[in-house]
């Protein structure tokens, strides 16, 4: 275990139940600064409910989260807004995609990069100087991003016209352009074909290494995550069930009972594995 | 000076006002609770209900004067009128203007905008065919109306309230029946809950909102008569008033929430009229406003809480 | 599905056109014919639908319903679909527009001196004044994807804030000040009024800031009627509220009841919101609340305060509101509580609505059309009737073009797409969904 120094993320205990349903039970999870963590566990797990309760869609019952920024005091994200966490430093995607799908993906981009301007209605409604200036930052920056995830040429385009993987990449560059230290990353690979698996795959190694960001990574995909991950928790029914390296989580048995249980009880439904 | 004098003299009659308020707020939340809409329109539907009782009760009274067991079947005949009127244009008003945007997915806002535009197309319409002076009803009792009936508390309750509480009594407990009892009401609730699950299970969507809005202008439409009985007339302005109380009424309650809207409109109508006593006749119509800005600030889900699915 | 199948079911369709066609007429008919009264409430509804009249309209209902679906067969389905999706239009398109736009200036600042008393009245009372408050619900409605219904009352609020500021009301202000001074603080007032009421309501759920705006709309009303020692009552500000006037720098100039040099200071007024608002829809601002309108949760993950820029674009409309009603004041000069009555807030309504919602050129196209049209017609039509005719406007055009008569591009893009269930296309549900 990390540190304290070096931690980033620091879930403590926490409990976040739906009615009768306990999506996350007494779930604990550290994550050290720059570090690649996965996250993976059966549907239905609470991997999407954990993302909701770091970035302030969902109000736990109980525990604390706690958040590290670079150079700053440790803060508790428990409460806040979600664009008040997204403020902080932490940036998501979503599961089923969440673009603006009737603005272009350039504006979609923007719409991220603004999250750290300060134009107000009345500098916009004048176009006082620092709307041009910041005007000109943000359209630099969106376009950088863009030619960072390979979509500067579909600029111009509707983010709906966008084929599936290419949204995927956009909505990374979404909330890249809102600048944060840790980027939540939910199936980022669900649904593409193996090209864009392999591009995203890269995409994601470098904005780990060369930006430096941290990055949680919920994936179904076990190559990706054996190839990309340092290190990755199990969840299973809401409840941390292992971690540790890729190799160690693919060898304990308590992964393989999950994962076997589930597809077996799958199996015996007859649903898809 | 307010509160402590002639509490019960303005308590009383808020109870027959919380009754008919009740009524009306019903068709809101019903129509919230299968849609999530706040239906604009139901105003003129309670102020059709009331021109549908006035025309029948009008002429099925022509030049005779009603006492005793007569009178209860002329108030009978003059309720389903109304209630029959009503029923009718709530399926027309869901026909027009909420089931060709509801195929279109169209966004919420268009639902509002399209409620409000039927609103204001039905009363004026309702204007100009029936003339824009006040109506007035022909009376089913000989007695007057404002003779103390008997007396609570030392409050004297009149004939016309009496007939109205008692009236609207009947109908809410019918539709709790109704809405707990019946397949008719499963489906309601079904839908109200989850329609995309409902509609999996083979609840007909379309079908359940339509009975929606008719149950809901059933209610508004007696609701309407009953208002015109009380008042002695009917006019095509008659609806926004009420209308607005019975929204707040629902909201007091918890939208969406059935007995929330029976005892939202009870709550509503006493406080309205004791407020009455301590401000002035003259603001009895900001009272509602205020109640509503203070329930969205400090209980927003309402007394007892949103949701139809849940029945309490 | 055979091909047989398809042809029923397209029969199907047909005849439900033909159905809602015939019916339309019918409702025209009646709309437009004869009126009932008090004593003879059937006079219209027989006068109308018992009549060659009827007639008549079914068979230009079945007409339309004819021309509609020869036209039908040309365009394929898929072509609203790839129009929906095509990327941006050429640039020509936009310089053309200028064009259009400039075309429309020019003819606003030559024509009205040529018009007449009459119209040069309109010009100024009803479509000026209007074009401004259109302007102000558009940013509401259009931009944040809101729906305001008690309108009016901000307007109320700005008129009588000008009425007290020149020392017209019963109460004394501590200093009298010039109608054009007025404006700042009518401007303040009108926006405290709507932040104070959008922050209980805009929390929840958007929907509800309708009601509490329609709740709002008619109270204004009671306060103005019955604040007698504050506001005059239902007799109005006892003092005529002066005209505006120059007194600076050598200047001298005073407005009079006259219309034509109120015309041009609404027109100049009207330009200037026009320049202001398209800079606000181009910006962050503008961005952040198409982001609200598509996808609320999105928007807030991406850094959007949505609370604060829903409650910022009602508080704008407030205040464009309250400014529109300085101008009115100091134009008419004598107000009273009838001139801000609710059914006011549905009319603005309908000019954007008509127009475009989302669309600057639609609010003021929408708002001189509709504005003029009552009068060019008043000979014909009941003017007791306009609301009805208002009414059937919105139900119409949300059935058939949400997106009003002159579309932003955005709003209309984002109103197929949420057909398509992409996008929201509105700010009304707060409660987040399944993310
Ligand atoms: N808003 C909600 N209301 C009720 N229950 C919820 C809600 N969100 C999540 N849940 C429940 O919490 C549990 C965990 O869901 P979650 O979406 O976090 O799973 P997941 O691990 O992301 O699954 P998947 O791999 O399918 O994405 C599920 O049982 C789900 O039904
Ligand atoms: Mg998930």
């Amino acid at each position: 275990m990390a540190a304290d120094a070096d931690v980033l993320l620091d879930v403590d205990a926490v409990t976040l139940r739906f009615g009768g349903v306990t999506s996350l039970a007494d779930v604990s999870i550290r994550q050290r600064r720059g570090e690649l963590l996965a996250v993976i566990g059966p549907n239905g797990a609470g991997k999407t409910s954990l993302f909701n309760a770091i970035t302030g869609v969902y109000h736990p019952q109980s525990g604390d989260i706690r958040f590290h920024p670079f150079g700053g005091k440790p803060v508790s994200l428990i409460g806040r807004k979600v664009h008040e966490v997204t403020k902080l430093g932490i940036a998501r995607t979503f599961q089923n995609i969440r673009l603006f799908a009737a603005l272009t993906v350039f504006e979609n981009v923007k719409i991220g990069v603004e999250a750290r301007q300060r134009t107000g209605p009345i500098s916009a409604m004048l176009q006082l100087p620092r709307r041009r200036r910041e005007e000109r930052e943000g359209d630099q920056l969106a376009v950088e991003l863009l030619e960072f995830v390979g979509l500067r040429d579909r600029a111009n385009d509707l983010a709906a016209s966008l084929p599936y993987g290419a949204q995927r990449r956009l909505e990374i560059a979404r909330a890249l352009g809102t600048r944060p230290q840790l980027l939540l990353l939910d199936e980022p690979a669900a649904g593409t074909n193996p090209v864009e698996k392999q591009e995203l795959e890269t995409l994601i190694r470098h904005i780990n290494t060369e930006m430096g960001l941290s990055i949680l990574l919920i994936e179904h995909d076990m190559r990706l995550v054996m190839s990309l991950a340092e290190r990755v928790v199990v969840l299973n029914f809401g409840k941390v069930i292992a971690q540790g390296t890729p190799a160690e989580v693919q060898n304990d048995p308590a992964v393989i009972e999950a994962y076997l249980g589930t597809r077996a009880a799958r199996a015996a439904e007859g649903g898809p594995s | 000076m307010c509160l402590t004098n002639h509490f019960w003299d303005y308590f009383v009659p808020g109870i027959a006002n919380g009754f008919l308020y009740a009524l009306i707020a019903l068709g809101y939340t019903l129509v919230y609770g299968v849609l999530q809409l706040i239906n604009f329109a139901h105003s003129e539907v309670f102020m059709s209900g009331g021109f549908g009782g006035l025309f029948v009760i009008n002429w099925a009274i022509a030049d005779r004067h009603p006492h005793g067991l007569s009178s209860v079947w002329f108030v009978l005949i003059g309720i389903i009128a109304g209630a029959v009127t009503g029923g009718v244009v709530a399926f027309v008003l869901e026909r027009v203007a909420y089931r060709p945007l509801r195929r279109r997915h169209a966004p919420k806002l268009a639902f509002l905008i399209s409620a409000i535009g039927m609103s204001y197309f039905l009363y004026n319409l309702a204007g100009k065919e029936f003339g824009r002076d006040a109506r007035t009803m022909k009376p089913p009792f000989t007695v007057t109306p404002s003779k103390p009936l008997f007396t609570i508390f030392g409050a004297s309750v009149n004939l016309y309230d009496a007939v109205i509480a008692l009236s609207a009594i009947i109908m809410l407990v019918l539709l709790d029946r109704l809405v707990q009892n019946t397949r008719l009401g499963q489906g309601i609730r079904a839908v109200a809950q989850d329609a995309d699950t409902a509609a999996l299970m083979g609840v007909n969507i379309d079908r359940v909102i339509s009975q929606t809005f008719v149950i809901g202008g059933l209610l508004g439409g007696a609701a309407g008569f009953l208002f015109g009985l009380g008042t002695a007339g009917v006019s095509y302005t008659m609806g926004f008033t009420p209308g607005l109380k019975a929204f707040t009424a629902a909201v007091l309650g918890g939208i969406g929430n059935i007995r929330g809207a029976m005892l939202g409109g009870l709550l509503l109508g006493v406080v309205e009229n004791l407020a009455s006593s301590c401000f002035g006749a003259s603001w009895v119509d900001v009272v509602a406003f205020y109640i509503l800005v203070l329930v969205l600030l400090v209980r927003p889900m309402g007394l007892l809480g949103e949701r139809l699915g849940r029945s309490a | 599905m055979t091909r047989r199948d398809l042809r029923s079911v397209l029969m199907g369709v047909r005849a439900r056109q033909l159905g809602t066609a015939v019916l339309g007429a019918l409702v025209v008919d009646v709309m437009t014919g004869p009126s009932g009264s008090l004593t003879a409430p059937t006079r219209g509804l027989t006068g109308s639908l018992l009549s060659i009249r009827a007639v008549i309209f079914v068979a230009l209902g079945v007409a339309l319903w004819a021309f509609l679906t020869f036209r039908d067969r040309l365009a394929t389905y898929t072509s609203r679909w790839t129009a929906a999706i095509a990327p941006s239009r050429l640039v020509a398109d936009r310089r053309y527009r200028r064009a259009g736009y400039a075309a429309l200036l020019a003819a606003a600042i030559a024509v009205p001196p040529y018009l007449s008393q009459y119209w040069q009245e309109v010009a100024v009372d009803q479509i000026g004044v209007y074009v401004l408050l259109a302007l102000g619900l558009n940013v509401v409605v259009g931009f944040a994807g809101l729906l305001d219904l008690g309108y009016i009352a901000f307007y109320a609020i700005g008129a009588y804030s000008c009425a007290y500021w020149t020392g017209s009301l019963p109460i004394r202000p501590p200093h009298v000040f010039n109608p054009f001074v007025t404006i700042i603080f009518a401007v303040i007032a009108a926006m405290i009024a709507g932040v104070v009421l959008g922050f209980p309501t805009l929390r929840l759920r958007g929907d509800y800031l309708a009601i509490v705006t329609l709740g709002f709309g008619e109270i204004i009303t009671i306060y103005a009627n019955n604040l007698q020692s504050v506001t005059g009552g239902a007799q109005g500000p006892p003092k005529p509220i002066p005209h505006f006037s120059i007194n600076l720098l050598g200047i001298h100039y005073q407005w009079k009841i006259s219309n034509l040099p109120y015309y041009y200071l609404l027109l100049a007024f009207v330009v200037l919101i026009l320049v202001l608002f398209h800079n606000l829809e181009n910006s962050r601002v503008g961005r952040a609340w198409t982001a609200i309108r598509e996808d609320e949760v999105a928007a807030a993950a991406s850094g959007i305060n949505t609370f604060r820029y829903k409650l910022l674009a009602f508080a704008i409309g407030a205040s464009t509101s309250g400014f529109a009603g300085v101008l009115f004041a100091s134009k008419i000069q004598v107000i009273t509580p009838l001139s801000f009555v609710l059914q006011q807030s549905i009319l603005v309504l309908v000019l954007v609505i008509f127009g475009g919602m989302g669309s600057l050129a639609g609010a003021v196209v929408g708002a001189a059309v509709i504005q003029w049209l009552p009068n060019a017609l008043k000979t014909y039509v009941d003017k007791a009737d306009l609301f009805m005719y208002l009414g059937a406007v919105l139900v119409v055009m949300m059935i058939y073009r949400p997106q009003g008569i002159i579309p932003s591009r955005r709003r209309s893009r984002e109103l197929a797409m949420a057909e398509a269930g992409l996008v929201e296309a509105d700010a009304l549900t707060t409660a987040s969904k399944e993310v």
